[in-house]
């Protein structure tokens, strides 16, 4: 690698980078340490107090009479994820590939397709709030006229659930179709043209060539998705249903649509258990560090076939 | 050839459209409909907009929230492109030691999401700050109180924009975002400036940054959309509707009232939606070729 250093100077590196360096370790670095002695303590926002209480809070996570909970929270989050990520990723892919035809109007089907892009979990859960409200809701207001029913949206659990997960489904389809239409336009005709001619079908072509050619996208897409339903899909859960509400067993320990985020702000906001709620945060970054170890060990490598 | 399948790949994205459209237009209507319009199935537009929309503007002081986000949303932006700016251009203009540690303290906080460190970086911004620098000195310089114990002090910042400004301005994308941009910039450029007695200053202002549009552009884009939708950390750290931002506000106008006024709230919520719009629309052509950019290496 050539080497662009070109200035000499002892401080000014330093000046340029103390800020962020400041900041990330006041803001980042501190509070995650804290996580880690936090997660030893028993502690109660309200009251101010502190104790250490060694591993009690995992063993509670973990083993004790929260467990079963934190057992259903861990399960429907990791279902909440990947339903929000492969529905997204696969209407977005499908969509985009279909906009980026050469056929009249594309650029409106486009235009009408990306613009969710700038909604936000809040507005996109507001709307749908007020869509599937029981009974002065869109939704069924229309079904009541249709079929005379009025589906209880946000108090049945598997109906809640699937709400909150096509809210950020759709949220996210913004987001997802741009980044393939930038994509798409990156692939070479030739590939396509090339299959045609030996006969390939335009469902043999989209399986054999768009996606292959896609995977590094769909490899960089799949893990904002599953940070968008790990983190940001708590705005969603937060204004449809408050995390619930609470299932049938095997889910009946928590509210069905509690993810882990949401979990994390009850205890350690709500009710003020900092110390219980740092220890399910630990188990949390672990997962994440995880998930971050595994995308930069693969992301490097190029999924796909072609040039390289 | 294609045009055998033409109509069906219209049929299906028109399909796609509705679906993706479908909830923006429903709140489009409604949010022009009269009280009791909006109770009612009817998807007739009606003609209550203005009235909709001051309301929700001025009773429930949407305004302010609206103003909130923006100063919010415009400090951190910019204070983000810069501090990002910065420490791209050390990273890759400059020698010196531990050069590589600290690229790599920099890039190991995308492992830590601000997210998961919501309860103690409540407790840091929240808690009441030390009495005295003797005070804090005398916490400070023993290493078993900031290694092993929880702080006992903060900033205390609950309930002002420093809250939720400060602890975002760093950022490890940001920052790698510029390192990969200016390491594909020729170095000859950076030694003909040196050659002609620029100064590091100069080299930023007159070369470097008009070279960067598309990527300033495109982190702006980010920023700007990720600082406006943000809502579990003002949630959590803002309780006075004064300095609450507008994601939560929303929901605070939805709270307040026994019956919702759901035009109001319609109103309001796409008023929210227009200046990300704004920003993507204004800033796309930067956005997609900054990212390109950074793509393809």
């Amino acid at each position: 690698m050539r080497d662009h250093a070109v200035f000499k100077s002892r401080f000014l590196p330093w000046l340029l980078l103390l800020p962020s360096l400041i900041i990330l370790a006041i803001f980042i670095y501190f509070p995650a340490l804290q996580t880690f002695v936090l997660s030893f303590y028993k502690s109660n926002l309200r009251l101010g107090t502190r104790r250490f209480t060694g591993f009690e809070n995992f063993y509670n996570l973990f083993a004790g009479a929260f467990a079963p909970a934190y057992r259903q929270i861990f399960l429907q989050s990791i279902l909440f994820s990947a339903s929000v990520v492969f529905i997204g990723l696969a209407l977005s892919v499908v969509l985009a590939t279909f906009a980026s035809q050469k056929i009249v109007g594309a650029r409106v089907y486009r235009l009408f397709l990306i613009w969710p892009f700038a909604l936000s979990p809040a507005v996109a859960a507001t709307i749908f709030a007020f869509l599937f409200n029981p009974e002065v809701g869109g939704v069924n207001l229309i079904l009541n006229e249709l079929f005379g029913i009025k589906p209880r949206w946000l108090d049945t659990p598997w109906l809640a659930f699937m709400l909150v997960v096509g809210a950020a489904v759709w949220k996210n389809l913004g987001y997802n179709i741009v980044f393939y239409l930038a994509a798409l336009q990156n692939i070479p005709k030739e590939y396509a043209e090339a299959a045609a001619i030996d006969g390939a079908g335009p469902i043999a072509r989209f399986f054999r060539i768009t996606v292959p050619m896609l995977s590094p996208m769909t490899f960089f897409l799949l893990f904002t998705n599953l940070t968008f339903s790990f983190f940001d899909a708590f705005g969603i859960i937060d204004i449809l249903t408050r995390g619930g509400p609470v299932g049938y067993p095997p889910f009946d320990n928590a509210g069905m649509t509690t993810i882990m985020m949401y979990r994390v702000f009850q205890e350690g906001i709500e009710q003020g258990k900092s110390g219980f709620a740092a220890a399910f945060s630990l188990f949390i970054l672990t997962i994440i560090i995880i998930i971050t170890v595994f995308q930069f060990r693969y992301g490097s490598r190029r999924v796909q076939y072609g040039d390289n | 050839m294609k045009n055998r399948y033409n109509w069906l790949i219209h049929l299906i994205l028109i399909i796609g459209c509705a679906i993706v459209m479908f909830p923006v237009v429903f709140a489009v209507i409604k949010a022009t409909q009269t009280r009791s319009a909006v109770l009612t199935p009817s998807l007739v537009p009606g003609t209550e907009f203005f009235t909709n929309l001051r309301a929700v503007w001025v009773e429930a002081s949407l305004w302010k929230f609206m103003r909130n986000s923006f100063v919010v949303a415009i400090a951190v932006t910019i204070g983000k492109t810069i501090l990002s700016l910065f420490a791209g251009m050390a990273l890759v203009y400059f020698r010196f030691p531990a050069k590589r540690f600290i690229f790599g303290f920099i890039l190991l906080t995308l492992m830590m999401p601000t997210e998961v460190l919501l309860v103690p970086l409540f407790d840091l911004v929240s808690q009441r700050p030390p009495a005295s620098w003797e005070a804090f000195w005398l916490w400070f310089r023993d290493p078993r109180h900031v290694f092993l114990e929880p702080s006992p002090f903060g900033f205390g910042w609950a309930n002002t924009y420093w809250a939720i400004i400060v602890p975002f301005l760093a950022s490890a994308t940001g920052t790698f975002l510029f390192r990969q941009h200016f390491m594909a910039i020729p170095q000859s450029l950076a030694d003909a400036a040196r050659i002609d007695g620029a100064t590091p200053f100069q080299f930023l202002s007159r070369i470097l940054v008009p070279m960067s549009v598309n990527t300033i552009g495109a982190l702006a884009v980010i920023q700007f959309v990720y600082v406006w939708d943000q809502y579990l950390w003002p949630k959590v750290i803002i309780r006075r509707e004064d300095y609450q931002v507008v994601q939560v506000g929303l929901n605070l106008i939805i709270g307040t009232g026994e019956g919702v006024q759901w035009g109001y709230v319609m109103a309001g919520a796409l008023l929210t939606l227009i200046p990300p719009l704004l920003v993507f629309a204004l800033l796309q052509e930067q956005f997609m070729r900054g990212f390109a950019l950074s793509e393809s290496k």
